[in-house]
């Protein structure tokens, strides 16, 4: 048989809720008698995320590292992940429930496109977010806490927009940039430095890494570059053509030339 | 107390599957075939935006000919199945077969329990890594399933399409190739050539596509490509 539930919308993440909530990756919670913070500090970590707009469209990075407590969990985790074919959504928080966020967020926006024919506008996905960040209050009351970015580019609007949230599921549109998770402050005041209006592609990349680079420096749970094993921050370009990875190669020799101006 | 009156179940089946029949030969047909490149979905459709074709997941496509609302519905609960089973599991575990059967099941479960069986026919079809694995189900009004190879037809106008197609199909055809066959074998459904011919509606399932393989066909492209061939 198809399915027995009784939910009619189209979206993926209600059908989960009206009729297979045991699949729903935050809820039915345990109310784990810990003291604050003690979970968190036994959970991966995923740390810094940023985005930026340029001329074409925005940006969006992040480090690769996960923490746990003051532990290494991971160095190749992905933080920042395509959501459809114009839009991407980067996570910090507990790596756990973020990854799941971004599965059924994906999921989420395919399925939408596949029922109505049609795909969600840029407004609406930031929205559908929204609502997912809001269901994980309760177990970011238990230190799960699960703080995404979402960009994209507005095929309507002809440019690209960034999004933020706060853990009750508030969301913020950013005109410029911005950056989250524990080096997401120090990413901040580089970006601010630096960002002005009518950045062009290869100047909002170089910033995107100096950021990361300058957060690395700063917070002990973001990495910078890692040279010796190859591994780079994750940068992701989204313009009105569509999603572009930034190669390994190019990261490279971004981080090289950033790194060489650190020894003065 | 009144009794309702004694009908026999050989009575019955035959007045529901006469009933269905009736509703799905008013529908225009819908061709399914294999080219070389993946598998091509064509069905006549005066409408642009109530869809026959549909993508149900990566490599899974569906089309429903009969009453709109019904296989619109089978549509989304398909879309609903596959999606759920790729999320609880994994999207490779999200097979071709199990969803054909679970149709067929449903489908089948109506005709015989609900006083109105359901007027549809439909197909799931897929492509696979290579022609061999490509698959094709048709699932009719009472829960029946066949699998196809080379093509597969549903709608009223299927028998003569069926027909056409026997002897004028061949394997490894170009998209374009496969495009301009299925037109001519929709209009071969018809007893007389309709005066103005009704817009088709494409649906490709393409192998060597990176990620999801479906894609529609526009207006312009198919004008193009049926222009393009020799003889129209």
């Amino acid at each position: 048989m198809l399915l027995q539930g009784s939910y009619e919308g189209s979206s993926f993440f209600d059908l989960l809720r009206h009729d297979f909530s045991h699949l729903l990756p935050f809820q039915h919670l345990p109310q784990l008698p810990t003291s604050e913070g003690q979970l968190t500090a036994s959970v991966p970590l995923a740390t810094t995320i940023l985005a930026l707009r340029f001329v074409d469209g925005v940006i969006v990075a992040g480090d690769r590292q996960a923490t746990e407590g003051f532990e290494v969990s991971s160095r190749r985790i992905e933080k920042v992940h395509n959501a459809d074919s114009h839009s991407v959504i980067a996570i910090a928080g507990a790596a756990g429930p973020c990854l799941e966020m971004v599965r059924l967020f994906q999921i989420e926006m395919e399925h939408y496109q596949k029922i109505e024919g049609e795909e969600l506008a840029l407004d609406g996905r930031a929205n559908k977010l929204a609502q997912m960040v809001k269901q994980n209050l309760p177990a970011a009351f238990q230190g799960l806490i699960v703080i995404p970015i979402f960009a994209g580019y507005d095929l309507s609007m002809h440019q690209g927009r960034i999004f933020k949230y706060d853990l009750t599921g508030g969301r913020y549109e950013e005109q410029e940039f911005y950056a989250t998770g524990s080096g997401g402050k120090e990413a901040r005041s580089t970006l601010k430095k630096f960002f002005h209006k009518g950045l062009g592609r290869d100047e909002a990349l170089r910033l995107a890494i100096e950021a990361l680079v300058d957060a690395a420096d700063l917070d002990v749970g973001t990495a910078g570059p890692d040279i010796a094993r190859g591994i780079y921050p994750q940068v992701k370009i989204i313009t009105q053509d569509g999603i572009t990875d930034v190669d390994v190669d190019t990261l490279r020799t971004l981080s090289e030339a950033l790194l060489a101006t650190l020894k003065g | 107390m009144a009794m309702p009156f004694y009908v026999s179940p050989d009575q019955m089946m035959q007045d529901k599957a006469e009933y269905a029949r009736k509703g799905i030969a008013k529908g225009r047909s819908i061709v399914a075939l294999e080219y070389g490149d993946g598998l091509l979905l064509t069905a006549e459709n005066p409408s642009s935006s109530l869809s026959k074709i549909s993508e149900i997941y990566d490599r899974i496509a569906f089309a429903g000919v009969g009453k709109y609302s019904e296989f619109e519905n089978l549509r989304k609960a398909g879309i609903r199945y596959a999606d759920l089973k790729g999320y609880a599991y994994s999207r490779k575990d999200v097979t071709t077969k199990s969803l054909a059967n679970a149709y067929s099941e449903t489908i089948g479960t109506v005709f015989t329990r609900d006083p109105k069986p359901l007027e549809v026919e439909i197909l799931v079809v897929a492509v696979g890594d290579v022609v061999e694995h490509n698959e094709m189900y048709h699932i009719s009004f009472d829960g029946s399933i066949n699998d196809h190879r080379r093509f597969a037809v549903i709608g009223g106008q299927a028998e003569r399409i069926r027909a056409y197609l026997q002897d004028h199909y061949t394997a490894n055809l170009s998209l374009q190739e496969a495009l301009v066959l299925s037109r001519r074998s929709l209009l071969a459904g018809y007893e007389k050539p309709p005066a103005d011919e009704s817009a088709l509606e494409v649906g490709v399932l393409e192998r060597n596509r990176a990620g999801r393989k479906f894609y529609r066909l526009g207006q312009q492209a198919i004008a193009q490509a049926i222009a393009s061939a020799k003889g129209g």
